[in-house]
This record gives C-alpha cells, structure tokens and sequence, in this order.
C-alpha cells in the first residue's frame, strides 16, 4: 500500500572479531526505523561482504569492527563494490577506531565512523539523511 | 541488452535489483515479469516450513551443499517477519547459509513479508519466477514460522517439507489441521531430543488417520535428522527426488497441479492488484484518511464506508 521503496542495509562483521553484541544492537535500532536489515553473521571476508550486499541489493553496508583488522578490512570492501560496479552502495563503519585511523578510512571512501558513545538515534538519523534507497 | 535478457543469461545484479523492485512495487517489474514468464517453468521448487527455531535454515545450508556437490544451481529465497510496528525487518537467514556466500551457482536472497496485504506471497512467487529465468536447477522457498499465509506460499512449491522438532506436543495437534493438507515430507530435525520417537508417532498417526488426502498416491514420508551434523540430509533429498519423480509420473497429476498452482497464482495476483491499487490511490487522495475520521466520529459505518470506496474504484476501473 506505500509506493516508497524501502531502505535495505546490510549489517556484516568481517575478520576474525566475534564480538557481535554492538552489531545486533545496530541491527535492532534499524529495524525499529523501519529498514529491512540483513545481518549476515561473524567472521566475513570482505569478498564476502560484498557478494552478499549485491544479491541482497542493499543501499548501504554497515560494518562493525572491535578488533583493530579496519584498515585492512574496510578499505577492501570498497575496493570490491569498485570493481563490482557496486560503490554507490554506502559504507559506514563502529567500532573502536584511533583518531588517525578515522580521517584515513574517510579519505578511502567510508562515508562514517561511529564509535562507542554515539546515541543510537543518531545512527539511524545519519542513514536517514544519507542514504537514498536506490534506483528512486 | 533488456533486462529481462540479462535476467535469462544470469545477471546477478539485474536479478538483485528486479527482485528489489517487485519488493518495492515499482510499476516497470511488471512488465519485466512479463517478460520472463516464457523462461519459466524449468527449476524445481522446494518449500521449507516450520514453527521459528526447528532449523529450517540449517537444513536449507545443508541441502544446497548437497545439491552443489551433485551439479545443480541453487537459489534460496528466504522469508522473515516484518516488524508490525515500525516495518521494518531483521533478515537473519543468511547467517546459517554463509558459507555459499563465495560460490557462483548460488544466489541467496533475504525477503520481509512486509506488512499483511498478501504482497509478501505475491512477491515471494514473482521471485521464484526471476530465479527460475536466470537458470537456477532448484529454488528452495524457506517461509517463516508456519501459518495461514505460509501455507499460500508453499502452494508454489512442487515438494513442502515440514520440518518439526521433537517436544512441540499440543503444538503438533494445534498445527496439524493446516500442515497436514500441505506436507510432502516431513522431517523431524534434532532427532537426539528426548521425544523424538513420540513425534514421529504422532505425525504418523495423523497421515494414516488422513489417508483419504493422498489419494494420487504420494503418502508423506517421516525422516529424522540432526540438520547441523548433516545427519538425515541425504535421505532428505532423495525423498525429494522420489515425489518429484512422482508427480512427473503421471499426466493426470502434472495437470493437476499446473491448474491449481495456476488457479492460486492468478487468484493471488488479483487479490494483490486490487488491494494495491485501491490503497494507493485511497491513501494518496487523503480519501482513507478522511474515512477513517467519520469512522471514529460515528458519522458512518465501516460496512457502508468500504462499499463506498470499492464500488466507486471498480466503476472507474483504472490501472
């Protein structure tokens, strides 16, 4: 009965952390804004990630990292939405990131770094300002 | 290249985004759909249903590596609830099958049912028609936890298994009434459960006491397994096979089943159509709105009320 077309999110741990308490939390607040979130589980590598937000057509990828592997594991999953044709699905990231490490992963290409603090309205309030779904 | 050509030869982006778009009701799917139609028909489609927790999911992980390591494609089309409350959906599906994640010949994909206007059985079909075009050997619809509507979706299906957990008790008995009727196999998962050898007993029981349903001659079969261990896979499969063999045994029954997969597909699609475009253009006039206010105001009856709105949206007869 809505012709608005629905934000789709993919909520995915990569690497080796198994810390997925704040993931699921995300998850949750997501759902209660009215997303339709994937959550695809621990320990995914990035090609991973990636083949899952394009079956799934998800508009934005949220990435969640507790175990220092980001600069690494981040970077990688915009590499491959770039050679997928993919990158106009939008990353974001939380977790626990060094002050350097966020401007460094920004200038790579994701678009948001949230760590521990950031009220959860605030989270849903930046995907609803910064994500589009898309082909609307 | 059109989409639906890219569909066919295997896109999987084209596939991702049209699915979206029935999702989403987007006018143009339709017509892609139609497009398609001619390159259905060949997958064979099997639904998985349960009450939450029996590890549908689980034996749906197994049977994929199972049909890989014998050759065939796979899609899995996955069903969660959407929150009631706030529409939106957590789709967790995806977490017990991640190992096939990197493996071409598979294409998994998460749905929310999305609310109560029936669009999540007319979605979950027209999605089943899209991997079916793109050349998938066997679609696997797992539903939600059962109910009335996933008792629809499963009418797609050319095999239902039912899967159950030992234990469910009075939740058997409470259940048998709709899951009977439907039920091609069934499969009691975590067999090493106390009450195991009970529950099997009970589902025999109400087979035999249902005989007169199983008239074209395919009586359930009842297999244990332990989907986790990859125990009682394989059996799972090969009954599979069996009823497919089945139903391809006879013209009378091929027939059959083509009129009433058919005869609930267009009846859906009507359904879907016209609860769609009378809510779209009551809720986009203000009309619903304006409505439900002399509803609450008693200057009219929802009896009255509806009659008005349906009658006067057939006469115009848009679309």
């Amino acid at each position: 009965m809505n012709q608005k077309r629905k934000i789709r999110i993919l909520v995915a741990k990569p690497g080796l952390d198994g810390h997925d308490r704040g993931a699921r939390i995300i998850a949750r607040s997501y759902r209660d804004a009215g997303f339709e979130v994937v959550y695809s589980g621990l320990h995914q590598t990035p090609e991973e990630v990636v083949r899952a937000a394009i079956q799934e057509d998800v508009d934005m990828i949220g990435l969640s990292s507790l175990a220092g592997a980001h600069m690494y594991l981040f970077p990688r999953v915009i590499e491959l939405l770039q050679e997928n044709g993919a990158d106009d699905i939008v990353v974001c990231g939380g977790g626990i990131f060094p002050e350097d490490d966020i401007a460094k992963l920004k200038k790579a290409g994701i678009k948001e770094l949230f760590t521990p603090g950031t009220p959860l309205d605030e989270v849903v309030k930046w995907v609803e300002e910064n994500v589009n779904p898309r082909g609307s | 290249m059109g989409i639906a050509e890219k569909i066919i030869s295997g896109d999987i982006r084209s596939v991702a985004r049209l699915i979206r778009d029935i999702d989403d009701n987007v006018p143009g799917a339709r017509k892609v759909l139609k497009d398609l139609y001619p390159s259905t028909g060949r997958a064979y489609v099997v639904g998985i249903t349960g009450a939450p927790g029996v590890g549908k999911s689980t034996l749906v992980d197994q049977m994929v590596t199972h049909l890989r390591s014998a050759g065939k494609t796979v899609g899995v089309l996955a069903v969660d609830p959407t929150s009631p409350f706030s529409g939106g959906a957590i789709l967790g599906d995806r977490v017990r099958m991640q190992r096939h994640s990197m493996d071409e010949g598979v294409f998994i994909r998460s749905m929310a049912t999305r609310g109560s206007f029936g669009g999540i059985t007319q979605s979950t079909r027209s999605a089943i028609d899209v991997l079916d075009a793109m050349g998938k050997d066997c679609i696997i619809v797992e539903t939600v936890g059962v109910g009335q509507d996933e008792i629809d979706i499963v009418q797609s299906a050319h095999t239902t298994i039912i899967v159950l957990v030992p234990g469910m008790g009075d939740d058997v008995q409470a259940l048998k009434a709709g899951i009977l009727e439907i039920g091609d196999i069934f499969v009691i998962n975590k067999e090493d459960r106390e009450g195991a050898d009970r529950t099997v007993n009970d589902i025999r029981l109400m087979i035999e006491m249902d005989e007169k349903r199983y008239k074209d001659g395919w009586k359930p079969p009842i297999l244990t397994a332990q989907a986790v261990f990859d125990k009682g896979v394989k059996e799972i499969l090969d009954e599979i096979d069996k009823h497919r063999k089945h139903l391809q045994s006879s013209a009378q029954i091929q027939s059959m089943r083509k009129y009433e997969k058919a005869r609930n597909d267009l009846s859906e699609m009507i359904k879907d159509k016209i609860i769609h475009d009378v809510f779209n253009e009551i809720i986009n006039s203000g009309e619903f709105e304006t409505t439900l206010q002399s509803i609450v105001k008693g200057e009219i009856d929802p009896y009255t009320a509806c009659d008005t709105i349906v009658l006067k949206k057939l006469k115009t007869g848009t679309t």
